[in-house]
Order: C-alpha cells, then sequence, then structure tokens
C-alpha cells in the first residue's frame, strides 16, 4: 500500500503535438501532492500518465520513466490492466456506471479483478461506502442505479469505487470541480483522511483548495500557446505558497497570470 | 392538456399556464403534426384495405384458415390455409436472426472498438455496400453458389443432430440447398448490413467517460466492452435487430428463388421447402384477376403485416424499457 512515485524526464505527447516537456517529480507516499496550473499546461496529461491512461487516447505516446516503488510501469513487461489496478483514478466528471446498481459500482473493480465471494463484497462495498463517506446515504437503496445519485453523491461514489480495490495511489483529476462547496468540503475531508492509507495526486484550480488538502505541490506552466507545458516547480505546499521559489509561481499564485 | 396533471406518485401538479405563442413554431407544429398524422393514417388505410378485400375469401375459405397447411384458390375452390406460410415465414426469419445477430455485434464492436481506424471505415463502407445488392442477387446467388455450398454442412447436420427437430429430414430433398436453411443463412447476409450500420452508431456512442472510467478500474478491453459499450448499445442493438427480423419476414425475391416448393406439409424443419408469406404471395401475383382467390392472399398478407407490426412493437418495447428507466 502508499507506494511513492518518481517521474523521470517524461515527454507526452497526442500524435505530432509535444504537450508536456521533460518533467522530473517525485511524489511522497502517504502524501497528498496537488498540480496547479493554469489551463492547458498539460496537468491532467501528466496524471493520466501515471495510470496509463495517457496512451488510451489513440496517437498519444509516452517518453520517459515513471517508477512505483523503483519500478518503470512503462517497462516492457508491464502490463497496463495491472498498473491501473494499482493506480486508482478519479475523474472531473463523476462517471459511476449508469446502470449498474449503486453495489455493483462499488465492486465493479473487486469484480474485475476475480473476487466472487459474497460476503467478501459486501464487506468491501460497505467499507469503501463509509470510506467515501456516502454510506449513510444510499445503505437503504444499494440495489438501485448509479446514475440516480446527485452529482455530489456520483462523485464520492466514484471515490468509493476507485478505493474499494485498495489501490497503491489514488489520482484525482478536479475532483470537486462539478460540485457544491458543501459536497467539496466533504471531498477534502475524505481526501485529508484517505491520505493516512494512500498516495493522492489531486488537481486543483482551487488555490485554496491545494492550500487546504495537500503536503506538496506541483506548479506546471506554458511558455506559450503551441508550446508544451513544463513543470515549473514543486516543494511543500507551504513554501510554495508563501514563499515560491521562482516568480512565475508567485504571479500564478497571487493572480497575476492570466 | 387541460386541468390539473399528477406526477407519477399521484400528487396532482398546477396545470401549464397559458403563454404567447410564436407564429412559426404554430406552423412548424402544425406541418409536423400533419406529417405524423399522415403516416398513421396511412397504415390505418393499408390495414383497411386488406381487411376490406380479406373478408369475403375468408368467409368462403373452406378450410381452416389458421390452421391448414394448404392453400388452394384455384380450380374454383377455395381451401386456403397459413399455417406453413407462418412456420416457413417465421422459421427462416428467426434463424436468420440467430445467424445475424452475433455476427453482426462482433463486426460492430470490431469496427468500434478493435479496428484501426483505417480500417474501420473501408470496412464498414464495405458492410454498408451489402445493404445495396438487390435482393434478387442474392437470390440467384443464394441458390446456384452458396446453397451448394452449404449443401455438405446439411447433411451434416441432418445426418449427425436429426434428433433435434429442427435438423430432422424436411418435406424436400437437401440435394442443391433449395431449403430453409440456405434461405435462412442467405437472409443472416442480408440483415447483417442492417444490424451492423445500427449498433455501430450506438457503440460509437458510449460515452469516452464511460469507458475511461472501466479502464481506469483496471478492466481489459474486453471487460470495458462488457461493461459500458454493450450495456449502453442494448437496447439500439435489440432494436435494430428486430428492424432486421422484419426486414427479414418480409424478403419476398431471394426466399422465392431458394426454396424449392414442397410436395408435403411442413415438418417444422429447418430442411423444409415451401413459401413464406411474402414468396407465396409473389408466385401468384399473376393470378390476381379475380376476387375471391385475390382475397386469399390478401389474408395471407395481412397475417403477415400483423406479424411485421408485432415484431416492431416488442421491439419499441424492450428498447423504450431500457432507455427510460432512470
Ligand atoms: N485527447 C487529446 N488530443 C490531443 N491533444 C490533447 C488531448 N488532450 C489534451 N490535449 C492537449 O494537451 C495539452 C495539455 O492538456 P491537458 O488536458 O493536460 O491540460 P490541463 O492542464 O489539464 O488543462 P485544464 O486545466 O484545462 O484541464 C493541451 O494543449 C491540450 O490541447
Ligand atoms: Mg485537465
Amino acid at each position: 500500500m502508499a507506494k511513492r512515485i518518481d517521474i523521470k524526464g517524461l515527454n507526452l505527447y497526442y500524435g505530432r503535438f509535444h504537450a508536456v516537456d521533460n518533467v522530473t517529480l517525485s511524489i511522497p507516499p502517504r502524501n497528498v501532492t496537488a498540480f496547479i496550473g493554469p489551463s492547458g499546461c498539460g496537468k491532467s496529461t501528466v496524471l493520466r500518465s501515471l495510470n496509463r491512461m495517457h496512451e488510451v487516447i489513440p496517437g498519444a505516446t509516452v517518453d520517459g520513466k515513471v517508477l512505483l516503488d523503483g519500478e518503470d510501469i512503462y517497462d516492457a513487461g508491464v502490463d497496463p490492466v495491472e498498473v491501473r489496478r494499482t493506480i486508482g483514478m478519479v475523474f472531473q466528471r463523476p462517471n459511476p456506471f449508469p446502470t449498474m446498481s449503486i453495489r455493483d459500482n462499488v465492486v465493479a473493480g473487486l469484480k474485475l479483478a476475480g473476487v466472487r465471494s459474497k460476503s467478501r463484497l459486501e464487506e468491501v462495498c460497505e467499507r469503501s461506502l463509509r470510506g467515501a463517506n456516502l454510506w449513510e446515504e444510499v445503505k437503504d437503496r444499494l440495489d438501485r442505479p448509479g446514475g440516480g445519485l446527485s452529482g455530489g453523491q456520483q462523485q464520492r461514489l466514484c471515490i468509493a469505487r476507485a478505493i474499494a480495490v485498495q489501490p497503491d495511489v489514488l489520482l484525482m483529476d478536479e475532483p470537486c470541480s462539478a460540485l457544491d462547496p458543501i459536497s467539496t468540503l466533504a471531498i477534502e475531508d475524505l481526501i485529508t483522511e484517505l491520505k493516512k492509507d494512500y498516495t493522492i495526486v489531486i488537481v486543483t484550480h482551487n488555490m485554496q483548495q491545494a492550500a487546504r488538502v495537500s503536503d506538496m505541490t506541483a506548479f506546471f506552466n506554458l511558455s506559450g500557446v503551441g508550446r508544451p507545458g513544463q513543470l515549473v516547480e514543486a516543494d511543500d505546499t507551504e513554501k510554495i505558497f508563501s514563499n515560491p521559489g521562482k516568480k512565475e509561481t508567485e504571479d500564478y499564485i497571487s493572480g497575476r497570470f492570466g | 392538456m387541460i386541468g390539473a396533471m399528477s406526477d407519477p406518485l399521484g400528487n396532482s401538479l398546477p396545470a401549464r399556464r397559458p403563454t404567447v405563442r410564436r407564429p412559426g413554431d404554430t406552423i412548424f407544429q402544425f406541418l409536423t403534426t400533419a406529417s405524423g398524422l399522415a403516416i398513421v393514417l396511412s397504415i390505418v388505410l393499408i390495414g383497411v384495405f386488406l381487411l376490406l378485400k380479406a373478408v369475403p375469401s375468408l368467409a368462403a375459405d373452406q378450410a381452416n384458415f389458421l390452421l391448414s397447411p394448404n392453400f388452394v384458390t384455384t380450380g374454383g375452390k377455395l381451401a386456403f390455409g397459413i399455417r406453413d406460410l407462418f412456420v416457413v415465414t417465421v422459421l427462416s426469419s428467426v434463424f436468420a436472426l440467430v445467424i445475424a445477430m452475433p455476427v453482426a455485434m462482433g463486426i460492430a464492436l470490431f469496427l468500434t472498438q478493435y479496428a484501426p481506424r483505417q480500417l474501420a471505415r473501408p470496412f464498414a463502407y464495405i458492410v454498408d455496400l451489402l445493404a445495396a445488392v438487390p435482393s434478387v442477387v442474392f437470390g440467384l446467388w443464394g441458390i446456384k453458389v452458396f446453397g451448394p455450398v452449404l449443401e455438405p454442412l446439411e447433411r451434416w447436420l441432418n445426418g449427425n443432430l436429426g434428433w433435434f427437430p429442427l435438423f430432422a429430414n424436411g418435406n424436400v430433398s437437401i440435394s442443391g440447398g433449395g431449403t430453409i436453411f440456405t434461405a435462412g443463412v442467405v437472409l443472416a447476409v442480408m440483415l447483417l448490413p442492417i444490424i451492423t450500420s445500427v449498433s455501430r452508431e450506438v457503440f460509437q456512442q458510449t460515452p469516452t467517460m464511460q469507458i475511461e472510467g472501466a479502464l481506469a478500474l483496471g478492466a481489459t478491453r474486453w471487460e470495458m466492452i462488457r461493461t459500458t459499450v454493450i450495456p449502453f448499445g442494448r437496447s439500439g442493438y435489440i432494436a435494430a435487430s428486430m428492424l432486421g427480423l422484419g426486414r427479414a419476414l418480409g424478403e419476398t425475391v431471394a426466399v422465392l428463388i431458394i426454396l424449392r416448393s414442397a410436395p408435403e406439409p411442413s415438418r417444422i424443419s429447418l430442411f423444409d421447402g415451401g413459401y413464406t408469406f411474402a414468396s407465396k404471395i409473389a408466385s401468384a401475383a399473376s393470378e390476381f384477376t379475380e376476387a375471391l382467390p385475390t382475397g386469399a392472399y390478401i389474408s395471407a398478407g395481412l397475417v403477415l403485416f400483423v406479424l411485421t407490426f408485432v415484431v416492431n412493437a416488442i421491439a419499441r418495447w424492450i428498447a423504450g424499457g431500457r432507455v427510460h428507466r432512470p
């Protein structure tokens, strides 16, 4: 559980388009790392490369290394399906399987991994829903379709689904951007709770959120339109927000950028 | 829409308030309503026409219309029944569907999920092109080329699985392949483009978010397809298949050319020959001079009409039931 990630010389492409240039970054375990930066600078692209979701897009390619506790997830012998089982992901817009029941949504990953025992599925379902702070709201309607929940509930269902398989790392791409402030707080509390067990990487456009939940912050930027995005700096969140190393970072954080 | 409405729980909802209507909307609404009505009206008119022509012949029918396997309308005698027409029609169409459905799903999934883009386009185009082949060509190909090819398979099935009623000896000889089996396989090829193109369309529309959700959970490609693409496209796929079934039930020339006419009543085997509703009617088209014999064929046409209607209704019910449930 909770492994560290070392990104080394990572370059990401969409066909010919060079989207992210030469990122090197270490993400410590049992920590929340926030990715911040202007739109289009490649935060989602980098995040998706951490569980090999980048290559799902036709034409998208990866160059460089991503080490999970020292082992390169892009090694020739590594099965991307296995990587995604150990590195979970929560997307910007909630995407539960709409026709599946709430219960089946939560245990979908376990079923994919071949777990069949009813009692075990039942137990994991409850534990994950409690973990995602959703149990009380849905315990009486576990057989209803996941598509019938509110947006915030759906997002927490997706978090439950992601933690049900007990991944080593949890990646979250703007998980609160479609949510109201109360659901947002609930999810932030949840993230703080989850970091005891997981390595968490979160992309956010919300500076307060980055400051509230993360231990480390990585700032990405674009040097110009059509140019690849790059990592400007990464450091303790406190330091980035109080005394960043680069002027660019300070400008962005204080709102003097775009 | 006047007066209080109620929601599904029975609570009354306030009535809709009067509001400003734009002339464009009114005209457009009139036009669309009129076209809708025109369709309904023409269907009703066709039904009424068939019924009016059929009733006198049905009254003069000396055989049981539903249960008699014979269709005699010549020599001043009227003794016709649709049992065999029904059996041959349903057997050939359902057999065609049983073959076409999985193959069409396979092709649609291949084209949308597996095939590289450069290959998917021309391949899809070729499948669509099948729909442009005239049915008479399918018929000729079926009896001259494909029937003889299928013959050994038919013989094998008949010889080894003959205990299964559908593979038992039929009422025509298998040699040459003029059987329901051959007709069904040819019909299946004719259905492929219909079912494939609609299924391809719906599978294609599976939201990327869903697909990525499944993949990010560690689903393999096939597991992803099973958990997202197929559930998403299921109702469209079933509706497309029913559309195809409707087409198969009404297919005329190809079946007419392929099926051998049978001396005996149907044995409800795939190795039967005989006529479907449509091929029977077409085969007699030159005799439609006297009212009563013509009416006999029209009665058969009416049954086909109802059958097709029922199939479509079922398709709608299946498709609707899946789509509208929350
Ligand atoms: N599927 C794709 N195909 C081609 N180019 C893409 C694709 N997805 C992203 N890009 C490009 O890659 C660059 C980085 O995009 P990315 O989505 O990673 O940005 P981001 O930092 O997450 O932005 P935002 O904050 O708006 O989500 C952009 O220039 C974008 O246009
Ligand atoms: Mg993004």
